[in-house]
């Protein structure tokens, strides 16, 4: 939008809605532009949302909450026209069957007046919550779902749509929603925190991942830091301090909460090929890790100048990993400890796990209510996603960078699967570079695995990478066309097992249009919170 | 034969992959019965003259790049030296850079590099990103293409005696401009291209393998036996067709 037009549509707001809508307390426009103001926000009902006021802000929730109706000022009117239109629009793309229209709506919002998140988000009466990170946003936004839909009616970007437009597509469609919970792109984390003002962000984790994208590791960190500074005292931040960068990024910040894994009986022996922030974030001295647990997350010390991982205030402790079926560990929080169950594998999905109940924490959600939620949560879209193929299940992981991939990989160490199938994309989703996969460690799971098939429009680079990692060339099998890929995994695999499939996002989607067209899968926006 | 190979601050500089070209190299050395050896050398480590018939050096974030400049001015002679002695050398994207007289800032600042190649970088205000085609030709007469993806913001700008790696078919090249790509001094070889380089790229990394094992065994740099090289021509072909539709556009 040309800056201009911008400029008059927030001197419109101000002027024209501000002093309409004063009385009502809580929908302060002085925000519009965190560049105007870095002011924290008067909330009349979250005085702190700091964690020793975690009850407070609890039982302030279940105050019966009537917003105060918005006076049919022009803006209203044309808020509402183009939320109107922008469903009416998500319908018809649903209608005629084209991608989900997840953005769509969005997307049209977006274009005509990107203010209209603002106005939107600064109705939910019980405010937004943000979760980014480069790996398992969309597992822990769809965790914390599954805790929070309990006591609230969300707006939920569930299909991953996590850029902004997607962020309004939710508020567009969420309909009667009292909490905005969004899954936000690590690029995107910035305007999001400018027009949502949210009450609780999430910061999961940075890792190398698509730099023809997102650019160096660094930059994205310095685009969080500034966005971080001009959160309001009462945002609490929700951190994971096993990350180095992230654990700096919330030192001296009261209202925050910080968490992270603590077993190290689970720690790496040594940290990963493509271990990214190694070196201490204050001296570049490399850092010594009692417990190395996902790439470079764990409890780290610098022996040069004492930079160490901070106290947890969430932590999961006594971590049990069932093989492919799940893990169970405990789960401490300042409002108590609980056991948590989970039938996702791996420990990068306990830290998800604890991601999302850190945020339910800082919502004021009890640990029995969380441990509930997360029990009855099952896989998010393509996160190691079983479904059903007729005799045979098929199982999908996501892979989209080192760290992500090196997980999935590690999962399937415990029963490696004779067959698999890996399809690799270079659409911009993916990552038009594909060097990421040399960083990938296939080496020590290509020894125990019978036959793999290539695919996806990248599948030679990833047939000659898998050769370079031991495989022999006539157990590979180049494929490029997704579809006959999938039926010759089909072919390989006998009735009543599993064919694994790891697809990066596109390939993902593709193969879900697949599915969905033989009626294995319902298309992805039809799902129910 | 052995070849004995010195990885420059592996730990470091290896953001785009550079095992993988590592990895090639290792393989296409040991169908041919030579044993490649590498050993990696970091801060503080001695580079000894001599020791290794090629060098190898990849790229980092700015981060990592200026963690190991201080070490690399410490060893800038010894580089000098080894490629003098017919060395053979490879240097991708942030390694290449650092390679060249040096790195100006967009604050005025300059770091200065190893200089063993003749060019000097200049921070550019957007990023030059994307697939890239080459035209290259090492030996007079015998042209070769080389597909890759490069991802920088510095501008190389090479001295005028100092000589290309190849003419940019598609993509952006050295600094957008000049149609040019990487540079070449005798054996040393310096490249943006990064995706990694020598799977795709075969014949190049037997081109670095000749060089080695010339430096190895004296004499000229042998001729190596052919492999069949379908899967690398596959992927060579996809990554082509990847610059000649996408290359070279922000």
């Amino acid at each position: 939008m040309p800056r201009r037009r911008r400029t008059k549509l927030l001197e419109y707001l101000l002027v024209r809605v501000a002093p309409t809508q004063a009385g009502a307390e809580r929908c302060e426009l002085s925000f519009v532009d965190a560049k105007l103001s870095s002011l924290p926000r008067a909330r009349s009902c979250h005085p702190a949302r700091s964690l020793e006021r975690s009850d407070h802000s609890a039982s302030c929730l279940e105050q019966p909450y009537t917003p105060t109706p918005l006076p049919s000022s022009p803006m209203t009117v044309r808020l509402g026209l183009e939320t109107i239109a922008a469903r009416a629009v998500g319908a018809v793309s649903r209608a005629a069957g084209r991608g989900g229209g997840t953005t769509l709506p969005g997307k049209l919002l977006w274009k005509i007046d990107p203010g209209a998140v603002d106005a939107l988000a600064a109705r939910l009466p019980s405010g937004v919550a943000l979760v980014s990170a480069t790996n398992g946003k969309t597992t822990t936004t769809a965790m914390s779902a599954k805790v929070l839909g309990e006591k609230h009616r969300l707006a939920w970007n569930r299909a991953g749509a996590n850029l902004l437009s997607g962020v309004a597509s939710a508020l567009v469609t969420g309909r009667g929603a009292d909490l905005g919970l969004f899954e936000v792109d690590e690029g995107a984390l910035p305007e999001a925190i400018r027009r949502t003002r949210p009450r609780v962000v999430s910061l999961g984790n940075l890792f190398r991942d698509q730099l023809d994208r997102y650019g160096e590791l660094e930059l994205v960190a310095e685009r969080w830091r500034s966005a971080v500074d001009l959160l309001p005292t009462s945002t609490t931040l929700v951190v994971n301090v096993d990350d180095p960068i992230l654990a700096k990024l919330a030192e001296g910040r009261e209202a925050a909460l910080r968490f992270g894994l603590d077993d190290p009986r689970h720690a790496r022996p040594t940290l990963q090929h493509a271990a990214d922030s190694k070196y201490c974030v204050r001296c570049g001295h490399p850092y010594e890790y009692a417990a190395a647990y996902v790439g470079h997350l764990g409890d780290y010390r610098c022996p040069a100048c004492g930079h160490e991982r901070p106290p947890l205030d969430v932590a999961a402790r006594d971590i049990e990993l069932v093989g492919l079926t799940g893990s169970r560990f405990r789960l401490d929080t300042p409002l108590g400890s609980t056991v948590v169950e989970l039938s996702l594998p791996g420990l990068y999905n306990v830290y998800n796990a604890v991601a999302a109940a850190s945020l339910a924490t800082a919502l004021g959600t009890s640990p029995a209510a969380t441990a509930r939620g997360l029990a009855d949560f099952s896989a998010a879209f393509g996160r190691f996603e079983r479904i059903p193929a007729g005799a045979k299940t098929i199982v999908v992981l996501l892979i989209k960078n080192p760290a992500a991939a090196n997980e999935a990989l590690r999962t399937l160490e415990t029963g490696v699967p004779p067959v698999l199938v890996i399809a690799l994309n270079d659409a911009i989703a993916d990552g038009r570079d594909i060097s990421w996969i040399w960083d990938v460690d296939f080496e020590p799971l290509l020894p125990h695995v019978g036959r793999v098939v290539a695919t996806g429009d990248r599948a030679a680079e990833l047939g000659l990478r898998l050769v370079y990692g031991g495989l022999s060339e006539d157990q590979l099998e180049v494929i490029p066309a997704l579809e006959q890929a999938l039926d010759r995994g089909l072919g390989l695999v006998d009735a009543g097992t599993e064919l694994v499939i790891l697809p990066t996002y596109t390939a993902m989607l593709a193969l879900r249009g697949v599915l969905t067209e033989r009626g294995y899968v319902r298309p992805y926006w039809d799902g129910t919170t | 034969m052995t070849i004995s190979v010195g990885h420059l601050y592996p730990e470091y500089l290896n953001i785009y992959a550079d095992r993988g070209n590592i990895a090639v190299l290792t393989r296409r050395a040991a169908l041919r019965g030579h044993e490649l050896v590498v050993q990696p050398i970091g801060i503080g480590e001695q580079l000894r003259p001599g020791a290794h018939d090629l060098l190898y050096i990849g790229g980092g974030q700015d981060r990592e790049q200026s963690l190991i400049a201080p070490d690399l001015a410490d060893k800038s002679s010894a580089i000098r030296h080894a490629v003098a002695e017919g060395a053979a050398l490879l240097a991708v994207c942030g390694g290449y850079q650092l390679l060249g007289r040096g790195y100006r800032g967009r604050d005025g600042s300059f770091m200065p590099g190893a200089g063993l190649f003749g060019h000097e970088t200049v921070a550019g205000t957007t990023r030059m990103i994307g697939d890239v085609l080459l035209e290259c030709e090492l030996e007079p007469g015998a042209s070769r293409q080389l597909a890759g993806f490069e991802n920088h913001a510095g501008r190389t700008v090479l001295d005028r005696d100092a000589e290309p790696l190849g003419r940019v078919v598609y993509g952006f090249g050295n600094d957008g401009a000049s149609g040019f790509e990487g540079t070449r001094l005798g054996r040393a070889l310096g490249t943006y291209l990064h995706g990694p380089l020598l799977p795709r790229n075969p014949w190049l990394a037997d081109w670095l393998l000749a060089q080695a094992l010339a430096h190895a065994g004296g004499g000229e740099p042998p001729i190596l036996d052919p492999l069949s090289d379908e899967l690398e021509a596959q992927a060579f072909r996809v990554a082509a067709g990847r610059a000649r539709d996408r290359g070279g556009r922000r």
